[in-house]
């Protein structure tokens, strides 16, 4: 289960935005990158984001570079997830494959800055503990669900050594 | 049932037929990174103890910022040339060009898996190839096992017919179906693309409309392999690398898309997002501060003759900055023979050796606060260039070089 509070974001926030190429020369130090994380999308954010916080956004999150230091330095920031009403797939790819949990819901509009939410992966269920509404979304396929348990395809080819599909 | 393009490649790899949704793990042909995720895939790799490259071609390109501005880069880039050395992989080092066009120069061939730590990797898809974007820890598992997990996307078909008007380019038929489709119009999907215009355009400009398939959200942008594949991959000495590839009849597509390309006019994507599509005729006249020419979109042989085409015996604008960059060094010689060098530098142009350069914003040409920066790149998000405080238009080399002649953004066939 994981609990938070909630951030909000419009549509289309790029891998530019979340992690962007003026700081180049920073990705391999992904600490220092953290501290500049969605800062072209909202210049406060970094110093407001707090360990737990959920990351709640609109239409096609993450488009754009296959940086995968984008969501690495989300989850460095301490995001426990990411809901928005789509995300790009190479976006997409690189949380599940490091461990960084997201949910596609269209409840995103029923969500507001502030609030609280809850959310079981497993069963694909979301609720809105501010105000107490509750929502559905699809859960992933068997095989990320394992991967993102297990805190990504690393730890998971090191389970298995291989793929088990 | 038969198959779209893209699920008959990865049936081919794995020996069975493939439908769309179903998860899947492929043997890769090509694997690569460049400087700006590499790091991170070498990192991984020795963090999983992988003792040898399992991926029959590993490339590591050093592009993105090349050469080097600043020491943490230089040094990021030499953990790649040690990793190729120490694992026996291929390194394109500085001055050879972007990756995705050396990836169709020296190494992509049709029915390919090709994965690559760049979301442009979807640009050899134009050679018949299944060629897709990834993270580091992705490229480090491809290179480490020789494989990687895909789901198998289901396909949108464009089928693309007519004739183009003088002045329109590839690069407007692409722009042109992501201001249709948006910027996520084919997430998580294969874009397929063929018809008659398809057929008889050159495969330059197909590595112009594979490469944006991404800015649509597509996996892939794969087009069949016909003889004008064939006769490209000849004039890089690999014809031997051909073979046919072509959708079956009765292939099941999620949608099918017709258009009459004779319909499209000069088109020029406004910022901050790539579907943000205008005809140039609607907004010309901006002033434009840079005019960029080059990139894996547009800074092809074919890319550089129609932007000195227009420049021939002209200046551009005095308040205007024109930096001129081709894609490889193949490019980059082959228009200085043909005399395109001296075109640009008489026109007033700055002449960047191969590489990424001023498309990703760390170094060669960062705009100012509050300037307007016109470029043949594929990207004009916020702080894409480098500033967030900055626009980028994105357009054809022709609308680039007219707009960098008269110093405002200007329809090309005015200068045809
Ligand atoms: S030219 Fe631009 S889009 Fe192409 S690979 Fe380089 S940085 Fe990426």
């Amino acid at each position: 289960m994981i609990r938070g509070r909630v951030w909000k974001f419009g549509d289309d926030i790029s891998t530019d935005h979340i992690a962007p190429g003026r700081y180049f020369h920073l990705r391999t130090n992904l600490p220092e990158l953290a501290k500049h994380v969605l800062e072209d999308a909202r210049e406060d954010f970094p110093k407001l984001v707090k360990p737990g916080d959920i990351i709640v956004a609109g239409r096609n999150f993450g488009l754009g570079s296959s940086r995968e230091h984008a969501p690495r330095i989300i989850k460095l920031a301490g995001v426990s997830a990411v809901v928005a009403k789509s995300f790009a797939r190479i976006f997409y790819r690189n949380a599940i494959n490091i461990g960084l949990p997201l949910v596609e819901t269209d409840a995103v509009d029923r969500i507001s800055e502030g609030d609280v939410v809850e959310i079981d992966l497993e069963s694909g269920r979301l609720k809105n503990l501010t105000t107490g509404e509750k929502y559905t979304f699809a859960p992933l396929p068997p095989f990320m669900m394992e991967v993102l348990k297990l805190g990504g395809i690393k730890e998971y080819i090191r389970k298995y050594g291989d793929y088990r599909i | 049932m038969g198959l779209t393009l893209a699920e008959k490649v990865i049936s081919e790899h794995i020996g069975r037929e493939v439908k769309p949704g179903d998860i899947v793990v492929v043997p890769v042909d090509l694997a690569f990174v460049q400087d700006g995720t590499g790091p991170l895939t070498v990192e991984e790799f020795k963090d999983m103890d992988f003792k040898s490259l399992k991926a029959p071609k590993a490339v590591l390109f050093i592009d993105h910022a090349s050469p080097s501005p600043r020491k943490e880069l230089s040094n990021a880039q030499k953990v790649l040339r040690e990793f190729a050395e120490e694992y026996h992989a291929i390194l394109s080092d500085v001055g050879q060009g972007i990756c995705h066009q050396i990836v169709a120069e020296r190494y992509a061939r049709p029915g390919d898996i090709i994965v690559g730590a760049d979301s442009h990797t979807c640009t050899a898809g134009a050679l018949g190839a299944f060629a897709t974007g990834m993270g580091s820890t992705d490229l480090a598992l491809a290179f480490g096992t020789g494989k990687v997990w895909l789901k198998v996307p289901s396909t949108v078909r464009f089928e693309l017919e007519g004739n183009l008007h003088k002045g329109v380019t590839a690069k407007d038929v692409i722009l042109k179906i992501i201001g249709d489709i948006g910027a996520d119009g084919a997430t998580y999907q294969a874009m397929e693309f063929d018809g008659e215009f398809v057929r008889q355009l050159s495969v330059e400009s197909r590595l112009t409309i594979s490469n944006m398939a991404v800015e649509a959200g597509a996996k892939t942008g794969i087009m069949p392999s016909d003889e004008k594949v064939k006769a490209y991959l000849d004039l890089y000495g690999r014809g031997s690398d051909f073979t046919e590839i072509l959708p079956d009849k009765d292939a099941e597509y999620e949608r099918i898309i017709k258009i009459d390309v004779s319909t499209i006019e000069p088109l020029v994507s406004l910022p901050h997002t790539v579907d943000n599509v205008r005809p140039v005729a609607e907004v010309k006249g901006l002033k434009i501060d840079q005019v960029f020419i080059g990139t894996c979109t547009n800074g092809r042989l074919e890319d550089l003759r129609l932007a000195a085409s227009i420049l021939k015996g002209k200046k551009k604008a005095d308040h205007v900055r024109l930096i001129i960059q081709p894609a490889s060094i193949d490019v980059y010689f082959k228009a200085l023979k043909e005399g395109l060098m001296e075109i640009f530098l008489e026109a007033g142009a700055v002449v960047l050796p191969p590489g990424c350069g001023p498309c990703v914003g760390i170094h060669q040409g960062i705009p100012a606060d509050g300037e307007k920066v016109l470029s043949t790149q594929n990207r004009n998000f916020k702080g894409r260039a480098g500033n967030p405080f900055a626009e980028i238009f994105l357009a054809s080399p022709a609308t680039a070089a007219a707009s960098a002649v008269t110093g405002f953004l200007t329809d090309p066939r005015e200068f045809l």
